[in-house]
């Protein structure tokens, strides 16, 4: 569907009003640069790190951290979710251990993970794991549970072998559930991947914000937020992307 | 012709921790091969339970139940269900969803998915999902689907209860169709007695509380069936006063 012009002036109005009072501020000479820069200081700062290769090397670092850790996540949390779905024993056996896991905060793992990891890459895609592994998890379980038993009965009528039903009935009646949960778990995985590296890293998204703040640096942090913001919402466009051209049928 | 199905004392009993319910209560009844029988009786008598029997969905019963002179263990291909939904995999299209259904060595076989769709008259909907169907197209592919598999008895819960009187008489036509070319056993279940008249050549009438088979009439409407004319309507009466004896309410209310 096209949209309109009127609705592309709808959209953008508010970041346009945004900018207008900051920068009406800084005219007003009411903006000082060590806590709150003008919008050009971090126009300014966005070419520097542009020309410098830093704002790339950030982003895609942190970018495959999230990577890694989703896709440990991804694999857990779809098999795990899968099984406990399918055989009750199995989900009485890990239900109390996930209960009680579940509440903890991702970043709440930081320090035990650096006491175990150290401050490298491991620490931080765990804390990136475990942030994508419960609603991956939580989303296959619900979605498998939701198909109607009554597809099973089919596919007794028509003697289909039970494995087949993985791929032709658990799988594709789960898939909107799980796209949900995959959804969900990318964006705790970039929310995750930030807050690791703002404690320990040399590079990554999360270092220049913690960057900025011992460097007295509010437009370096205020960019390194801008990024986060940025990048999350183009990674959940295109999972939306993918999920429409996944489930066709509904 | 031979029998294909033999009841004999039939009896089941849904049993839960606060009661026990009767739903079929000393049930006799055969079923010649090729032979096309109506079920009907008020709701709750036992009608869909009788017809997952037949079907092998329903195997924890007392007496005895005969399929081609042997007991039961299961559904299974041969013994063709359908649902009163039309239980189509909904992200799988037509053609996948009968594909769904064939066994390993017949997956590919285009031709004969080709075929059953033209039997039902849906050529050309092979791509499409079932969203894009209506419901008397969807139950159709139902059919089409079990009649791929070359059953040897086609069991229908009332199929055609969901759907407009107009697509209704035309599924019947194509059914009593299918059943002169492909000579395949037929047993429907419904609530409508016009239904069970006109595609019975036996109908079988049920009562409640305990589901049992209070009569079975034969019908003979000629060839082709007539929906009109003395044939029809005396057999539709007498159906009628099996009903209107036991209670003075017309069927939809015998609740
Ligand atoms: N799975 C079940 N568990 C417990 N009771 C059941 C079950 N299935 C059916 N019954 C009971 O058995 C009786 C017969 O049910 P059945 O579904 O065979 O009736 P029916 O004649 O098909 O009715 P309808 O015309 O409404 O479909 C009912 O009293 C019903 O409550
Ligand atoms: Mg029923």
């Amino acid at each position: 569907m096209k949209k309109s012009f009127s609705y592309w002036l709808i959209y953008l109005a508010l970041p346009i009003i945004v900018l207008a009072v900051w920068e009406g501020f800084d005219i007003a000479g009411r903006l000082k640069p060590y806590t709150m820069p003008a919008p050009m200081a971090i126009v300014d700062t966005t070419l520097d790190y542009i020309k410098n290769g830093k704002l790339w090397t950030n982003i895609t670092v942190s970018f495959l951290r999230v990577l890694k850790g989703f896709g440990v996540g991804l694999a857990a949390g779809f098999l795990v979710g899968i099984l406990s779905a399918l055989f009750p024993k199995f989900e009485a056996f890990t239900d109390l251990v996930i209960q009680i896991l579940r509440p903890i905060p991702p970043i709440a793992w930081i320090p035990l993970a650096i006491l175990w990891f150290g401050i490298g890459e491991e620490s931080k895609v765990f804390i990136i794991f475990l942030g994508a592994f419960f609603p991956i998890f939580l989303n296959t379980a619900e979605g498998v549970k939701s198909i109607d038993s009554k597809y099973f009965e089919l596919a007794q009528v028509y003697e289909v072998p039970k494995p087949m039903l993985i791929w032709q009935i658990v799988i594709p009646g789960a898939l909107p559930s799980i796209m949900t949960g995959i959804r969900l778990g990318v964006g705790n995985a970039w929310v995750c991947v930030v807050a690791a590296e703002m404690i320990g890293a040399v590079s990554g998204v999360g270092h220049m914000l913690s960057d900025g703040r011992s460097l007295s640096r509010p437009d370096i942090v205020i960019l390194g937020m801008l990024i986060v913001g940025i990048v999350g919402k183009i990674m959940d466009d295109i999972l939306k992307l993918i999920h429409k051209k996944l489930i066709t049928w509904i | 012709m031979a029998n294909i199905i033999e009841i004999k004392k039939l009896n089941k009993v849904f049993r839960s921790k606060e009661n026990e319910v009767q739903a079929l209560e000393n049930i006799d009844l055969t079923i010649e091969e090729g032979s096309f029988v109506s079920i009907i009786g008020g709701s709750g008598c036992g009608k869909s339970t009788l017809l997952r029997v037949i079907g092998g969905l329903e195997t924890d019963y007392e007496g005895e139940y005969l399929f081609d002179n042997a007991p039961v263990k299961g559904p299974s291909r041969d013994k063709g269900f359908i649902f009163q939904d039309h239980r189509l995999l909904p992200w799988l299209t037509v053609e996948n969803n009968i594909r769904f259904s064939l066994p390993k060595e017949k997956k590919k076989d285009d031709a004969l998915i080709r075929e059953n769709l033209e039997l039902v008259g849906l050529t050309g909907f092979e791509k499409s999902y079932p969203r894009q169907l209506s419901g008397g197209m969807a139950q159709r592919v139902a059919i089409a689907r079990a009649l791929a598999n070359k059953p040897r008895i086609l069991l229908l819960d009332e199929p055609f209860g969901a759907l407009d009187a107009i697509t209704r008489m035309n599924l019947q036509e194509q059914m009593l169709k299918i059943w002169h070319e492909e000579k395949i056993t037929m047993i429907i279940v419904t609530h409508d007695i016009d239904e069970a008249v006109y595609l019975g050549g036996t109908v079988v009438v049920m009562t409640p509380r305990p589901g049992r088979i209070k009569r079975i009439q034969k019908v003979d409407l000629g060839t082709p069936r007539r929906r009109t004319g003395t044939p029809f309507t005396l057999a539709r009466d007498e159906i009628y006063r099996e009903f209107f004896s036991d209670a003075e309410i017309p069927i939809e209310y015998n609740i």
